[in-house]
């Protein structure tokens, strides 16, 4: 159910997001999603990838701070106000989002959205229960 | 040029009597410290047992040197030579953390304190007429304090605001005609800076005068001070070890700081073999406590470099004239004021488990005040891909800095390996201020 997000914590200069991009072309690994958290002198560089462990393998190698966090991918039907039906069960079920951004597969009609999610696991049932397809982790990644 | 005097018989004082007076008081500096733990052992190695066995000034220069991790290592006691009923205040230094230096006084020492206070006041042509604004930190830092009482006993009209809130610190200039400042140089031009945005015209402003002290600054940033506010500045010295603002003061003359050689023995030594200098040559400033009963302390090494200016001072004064502080022969960093220890720094931040291996201080000019950034690498395994996990470390190292040093800095976090790695000894401090 969950997808596996990798974060990596990128201090801010120059090329730095190149870098990361560069170093996972060359492993042959495809970035599906990307997403930039900036603060007040540094970032956090969030991704989903098609092989997490290979990438986490290269950055670790490289000496890259990262770390996999567990989010959901969740399907939004692409009209408008798609995204508020989601929205309305997360909110009336008071689920809490941390953070959220969007993405799209290829071969979909669909827009899908990455929730982070302070309890996961609560999450996906309760969406589930309200007929929100969630992607499955092994659909999009390798394990 | 009207010479005034606070206590003429003693700032024109005869040398050879000075140096009688100076012997007679060093004799019963001696005897108190005899009082103090640290001196019986310090001083019995080298054979003294009491002030008697100094029979000259010669005598003097064969005692050993006292430094600042000498007073570290007695804190908090064993450097006290009066019963503790009879200390009145204590101050403290920043310190690293735990072990600051301390420096206990009677109400007598506080008294002598004053007294060069107000000496230094009246030498720079104040009198209790002025309005005096002191925009110096009160508190543990004697920056404030030392001058308050003297400004009072002067009978000046003292606004004892302390440093920062500049908008504050002119409104009140302009709605009391304050006319005489106590303020750190780099503070003085940032104050300036602020008029218009404050709405203040200089010319709505009474200010006559400045006394700039606690950083050291070149004669290009008094006579810019002067230039651009239109006032006279007076170069002001002192370190807490002894007592404070008020070792030294410039007169009317601003020919170098007239040091009162009543309170304490002025000597100019080589940094690294610790001989005497001539006078006009650089070299470490040491001193001795001739009148402070409760802490006295006998040729401290202040790591400040000046030098003696050979000859009289035409305002008559006999006591003899330093130098401005011409650099540090350690590596204490002042900060808009405030001194710094990078080791202190160090001892923080590298005692966090979050913190990796390697860090930088870097020091700039931020308009014309200090700006101190440090930048620390995070220690990998932190990191868990939260940002705000990221954030409260960030908040947590300022937090820790500003409770055990007293700053305020701004923190950079970076990826570990990406700070300058030295084989060696390490350049951790990066000093990119210029004079202005």
């Amino acid at each position: 159910m969950k997808i596996n997000q990798i974060s990596v914590f990128l201090e801010n200069k120059e090329g730095r997001i190149y870098e990361v991009c560069e170093l996972l072309g060359a492993h042959d690994i495809n970035i599906d999603a990307l997403n930039i958290a900036e603060s007040e002198g540094f970032g956090v560089l969030r991704m989903i990838v098609n092989k997490p462990k290979a990438a986490m393998a290269a950055l670790k190698e490289k000496g890259f701070s990262a770390n996999q966090t567990d989010i959901l991918a969740v399907e939004v039907e692409d009209r408008p106000g798609g995204l508020a039906d989601v929205l309305r069960v997360i909110s009336t079920n008071q689920l809490n989002v941390e953070y959220m951004y969007g993405f799209t597969l290829r071969k979909s009609d669909r827009a899908l959205m990455v929730f982070r999610f302070d309890d996961p696991e609560k999450a996906a049932k309760t969406l589930q229960a309200n007929q929100i397809r969630i992607i499955r982790g092994s659909d999009i990644q390798e394990s | 040029m009207e010479i005034n005097y606070w206590n003429k018989a003693v700032e024109t004082m005869d040398r050879e009597q000075l140096q009688m007076h100076q012997l007679k008081h060093l004799q019963d500096t001696v005897d108190s410290a005899m009082k103090t733990s640290f001196y019986k052992k310090r001083l019995g190695k080298v054979g003294i047992t009491s002030g008697r066995d100094i029979k000259s000034l010669d005598d003097f220069k064969k005692l050993p040197f006292t430094s600042k991790d000498d007073l570290r290592e007695c804190y908090p006691n064993a450097l006290l030579a009066v019963s503790k009923d009879e200390a009145v205040r204590i101050h403290t230094s920043s310190g690293t953390t735990g072990v600051p230096t301390v420096i206990y006084h009677t109400q007598e020492d506080l008294d002598h304190w004053t007294e060069l206070v107000c000496r230094g006041i009246v030498s720079s042509g104040c009198t209790r007429n002025d309005v005096f604004q002191n925009m110096m930190t009160y508190g543990m830092f004697t920056g404030g304090l030392g001058l308050h009482y003297g400004a009072e006993r002067v009978g000046m009209t003292v606004i004892p605001i302390g440093g920062g809130n500049t908008m504050r610190q002119l409104k009140l200039m302009k709605d009391f005609n304050t006319t005489v400042i106590h303020i750190t140089p780099s503070y003085c031009l940032h104050v300036h800076e602020k008029l218009a945005e404050a709405g203040v015209a200089r010319e709505s402003l009474s200010l006559k005068k400045a006394f700039c002290g606690g950083e050291p600054h070149t004669e290009n940033i008094r006579k810019k001070i002067e230039e651009i506010w239109g006032i006279d500045v007076y170069n002001c010295y002192g370190m807490s070890e002894m007592n404070g603002p008020g070792v030294g003061f410039e007169c009317l003359c601003k020919t170098g700081l007239h040091i009162w050689e009543d309170n304490y023995i002025l000597e100019i030594v080589d940094p690294q073999s610790g001989r005497e200098m001539e006078d006009g040559e650089q070299g470490e400033v040491v001193l001795t406590t001739l009148l402070r009963k409760a802490t006295p302390l006998i040729r401290y090494r202040s790591r400040d470099l000046a030098h003696v200016i050979p000859g009289r001072c035409e305002c008559g004064r006999t006591h003899r004239r330093m130098s401005r502080i011409m650099g540090r022969c350690d590596d204490m960093l002042i900060i808009n004021g405030v001194n710094i220890y990078p080791s202190q720094i160090e001892e923080v931040i590298m005692k966090m488990p979050e913190v990796g291996n390697n860090y930088q201080i870097l020091v700039e000019k931020n308009g014309t005040l200090d700006k101190l950034t440090i930048k620390v690498e995070i220690y990998s395994k932190i990191f868990t891909g939260e940002i705000s996990a990221i954030e409260a470390l960030k908040h947590k190292i300022v937090e820790n800095l500003k409770a055990n040093i007293i700053i305020n800095p701004v923190v950079e976090l970076h990826e570990p390996g990406s700070l300058p790695a030295f084989e060696g000894k390490a350049k951790r401090v990066v000093d990119n201020r210029t004079s202005i």
